[in-house]
């Protein structure tokens, strides 16, 4: 037997017409045979009831849109293994954000922290003819830092976000912070650390590493945040 | 429906896309001090440059001698000779520039000991003329993409770019002598339509792979250019060719890169035969794409695929070390473990060939300029990227070349944008009367359709057709029921019925609507490759066999043209290949063997 009936609970919520959000009871046929992830069975869903909201893209976990809160745990639907869910399968949008409609939030709050920690190369010197040159082992400082799909699961997982989001950058923002500090070509460091030097900015971090537990990337903020502040010790001995 | 008045607001520039090309477009018009707005259906980063993986290919000769000429050479033997040989010429010599600036805009490229640019060996890739292997495509690791998209959308926060994130282009914007004035644009998360009016309209909306079931596409590359222009009376050029990539993982379609084998990895059948050594003796599993996709739907036509079914072909690196593998190739080993159930390290990946490009589009020029019949710029109208036919790809893509095109002609078609204004070929023509009625008409038809035909099982049988009709292997009878069957399906389109009816983030509505770009895509494939007697690239009909006067069943006398499709009536027409470069010899035509 390949088929099965799976059992969900989702978060419904059209702003049009509904009062206030819902649960919703839904059951699907799935057939595990061809169903493998999350990401196909809400198509499944939404080809019965399209009425049902949700970003996706990709569908392989490089593009970060599907992005939701997958029984009580936040990661992306397309990479999420359908058979390890317990059921009913609880879906809910990111916590943390205001809800627009389902399953979709308003990340500008997210993109917003994002933006606020100058998400670019900054190195004003005379642009060489050729590449700057950076070292096998300098550029290895990168890895588990260029890969962040900004997908939001980690920073609507983390409860210093929640409380501050307005203030607190978030893990996925410090992430991105610390993949320029960390690049040999960025001539920002001082200025960056200035910029995050802030009871709220960096500070907020608590070590909780929620974000750690999430990402579906597997890539480590709290490391990243550990090493800025390391930084900043050391620049204030 | 009466004259409904919406919102207008005025850009010196708008671009339709915020991927690579719409990205790169998007940093020549902001730095310029243009008032520029950049439309997407999804925030940029999810744009679907995002996906690519092995690499942009620049003949920086980091790892050993390369040349621009000698890419400029594999480029048309790629294309079958069906690439415009300017603009072929224009990419390849402008590539190490562009490249060299990605790296400067901060793109984390990998690093040789020296601390240069990271290169690997490509399909298609060749030294001298089509002599041996050259590592040509620059690499981040397998996600070269990823990382590119990311370094071109921060360099566009530092340039301050205007975006609207989440709009989703309805219509191109024309008026009475043709010239493009803007574009008309919903805005998803209210349901808000407001038209873009603009002295410039850049379209980078990337290609349309989700017109075949099988395919690497993501679910927004809907053909939303293409569905767009050829409403607006724009003929759409050489749409018979799509690259099928060799190497999709077989059932989930999703991509591994052709790197994989540039790194060493070998295709093998179910009696473990490396058998790309018998189709091409060369060059063997790094022959072009189109060649290695069709040795393998032949193996497997012939009862040597692999599995229970045997439908797909194994592709194998288990020979290689694993600190390699874990290095340069960890996006696609997280890809086979996620999608395959398998880690590569240990166990060879099943593949099959899976939809992957578009190489036709809406016809350009080496300048970004979207061109009429003739060659003579349409005013106020560019394109760049997956969208455009420049004519770079001709009958079939090397790989790397796509992420390259984008860097090309997205900055090529910002420049001319910036040229034209300051010439004053460009300038803010009034808006015409009722602008909008065919737009409003069409949302209104979809608001009020009862009894009509479901988006979903519509887009499934449109997606089933081109996929039998239509595939690696074409035969002329089935391209002749296909054109009847997508004209059928196109009735269907006319009167989809949506349920959702909520202004508010209406995502029945936006996929209703790219279906109705998707059939204009599916009829302007399905009618010009019935029509196309030959075979030539990507595009391989049983009736134009291998034979002494026609090598491949390529048919030069009759067929060395690119083909021209007009919406209005399903009209064919042709124009010539240009072969004359823009600084060196033509390449003359030759019979294509790796």
């Amino acid at each position: 037997m390949t088929t099965s009936t799976m059992h969900f609970k989702i978060y419904r919520y059209d702003p049009d017409k509904d009062a206030a959000p819902y649960m919703q009871d839904i059951s699907v046929e799935v057939d595990f045979a061809i169903d493998r992830k999350l990401l196909d069975i809400l198509t499944r869903l939404k080809a019965k009831d399209d009425t049902l909201s949700y970003r996706r893209s990709c569908r392989e976990g490089i593009c970060g849109s599907d992005a939701m809160n997958i029984n009580g745990k936040n990661g992306l639907a397309c990479l999420t293994e359908i058979k390890d869910l317990k059921q009913p399968v609880v879906l809910r949008p990111l916590p943390g954000l205001p809800v627009i409609r389902d399953l979709i939030v308003d990340m500008t709050q997210f993109f917003k922290q994002y933006h606020s920690i100058k998400p670019y190369l900054i190195n004003e010197g005379p642009r060489p003819e050729r590449e700057r040159l950076q070292s096998p082992e300098e550029r290895e400082e990168l890895n588990g830092l260029y890969e962040c799909i900004l997908c939001a699961c980690c920073s609507t997982s983390c409860p210093s976000f929640w409380w501050n989001p307005d203030k607190f950058v978030g893990p996925a923002g410090l992430l991105n912070a610390y993949r320029f500090i960390a690049d040999t070509r960025d001539q920002a460091t001082n200025e960056r650390l200035d910029d995050l030097e802030d009871p709220y900015r960096l500070f907020r971090c608590h070590s909780i590493m929620n974000c750690v537990d999430v990402c579906p990337k597997g890539l480590n903020p709290t490391r990243a945040i550990g090493k800025i502040k390391e930084m900043m010790v050391r620049r204030a001995i | 429906m009466s004259k409904l008045t919406i919102p207008v607001r005025k850009f010196d520039a708008v671009i339709v896309g915020a991927g690579g090309s719409g990205l790169r477009a998007a940093i020549q018009l902001s730095e310029a001090g243009l008032k520029t707005a950049v439309l997407s259906k999804v925030f940029p980063t999810r744009s679907h440059t995002v996906a690519a993986q092995g690499g942009v290919s620049a003949s920086l000769g980091n790892s050993e001698e390369d040349h621009w000429h000698w890419h400029m050479y594999d480029t048309v033997k790629g294309s079958d000779w069906l690439g415009d040989q300017d603009a072929i010429e224009y990419m390849c010599r402008m590539a190490p520039e562009v490249v060299v600036e990605l790296e400067h805009f901060g793109m984390p490229f990998d690093r040789t000991d020296e601390g240069k640019i990271y290169q690997r060996p490509f399909g298609g890739h060749m030294s001298n003329f089509g002599e041996k292997p050259v590592r040509r495509a620059c690499a981040a690791a397998d996600r070269t993409g990823h990382a590119m998209l990311h370094a071109l959308y921060q360099r566009n926060v530092r340039a301050n770019t205007q975006f609207f994130v989440e709009w989703m282009a309805l219509d191109l914007i024309r008026d009475e002598s043709g010239q493009v004035l803007g574009v008309i644009a919903l805005e998803m998360e209210t349901g808000e339509v407001v038209a873009f009016h603009a002295k410039a309209t850049v379209f980078a909306t990337g290609g349309a792979g989700r017109i075949f079931y099988s395919s690497t596409n993501a679910f927004i590359n809907t053909g939303d250019g293409l569905g767009m222009a050829a409403r607006a009376g724009i003929a759409l050029e050489d749409m018979e060719f799509w690259q099928f990539h060799p190497t999709g993982v077989a059932g989930a379609g999703v991509l591994i890169t052709e790197g994989v084998r540039g790194e060493g990895g070998i295709l093998r059948n179910s009696t473990n035969e490396r058998f790309m050594e018998r189709y091409a003796p060369n060059a063997k599993d790094l022959a072009s794409r189109d060649v290695v996709s069709r040795a393998m739907v032949t193996e497997i036509n012939e009862g040597r695929g692999c599995g229970p079914n045997k439908d797909f072909v194994l592709l194998d690196i288990t020979h290689l070390d694993p600190a390699m593998i874990m290095k340069r190739l960890p996006g696609i080993r997280e890809i086979s473990i996620q999608f395959a159930g398998i880690d590569p390290i240990k166990a060879p990946i099943p593949v099959v060939p899976t939809c992957h490009y578009q190489m036709g589009g809406v016809p350009t020029n080496y300048k970004g300029q979207v061109v009429a019949n003739d060659g003579t710029p349409v005013k106020g109208f560019y394109a760049a990227g997956e969208v455009a036919c420049a004519s770079v790809h001709g009958a079939n893509r090397l790989g790397t070349n796509s992420l390259l095109d984008l860097l090309v002609f997205g900055k090529s078609s910002g420049d001319s944008v910036i040229d034209d204004l300051k010439s004053g070929a460009i300038g803010l023509k009034a808006l015409p009367e009722n602008f909008a009625d065919r737009t409003m008409a069409r949302l209104d038809r979809l608001n009020t359709q009862t009894g009509g035909a479901d988006v979903n099982a519509t887009r499934l049988e449109l997606q089933r057709t081109m996929q039998k009709h239509c595939g690696v292997f074409r035969f002329k009878e089935m391209l002749v029921e296909g054109v009847e069957k997508i004209l059928e399906i196109e009735k269907a389109v006319a009167r989809t019925e949506i349920k959702d009816k909520s202004q508010v983030w209406n995502t029945a509505r936006v996929e209703a609507l790219e279906l109705d770009n998707l059939i204009e895509v599916a009829k302007s494939t399905m009618i010009s490759a019935e029509a196309r007697k030959e075979s030539r690239g990507a595009h391989v009909r049983d009736d134009a066999p291998d034979t002494e006067a026609n090598p491949n069943g390529r048919d030069d006398l009759e067929w060395h043209k690119h083909t021209l499709w007009h919406r209005d009536g399903n009209r064919l027409d042709y124009k010539p290949v240009i072969m004359k470069p823009l600084s060196v010899e033509s390449i003359a035509l030759k019979t294509r063997s790796y």
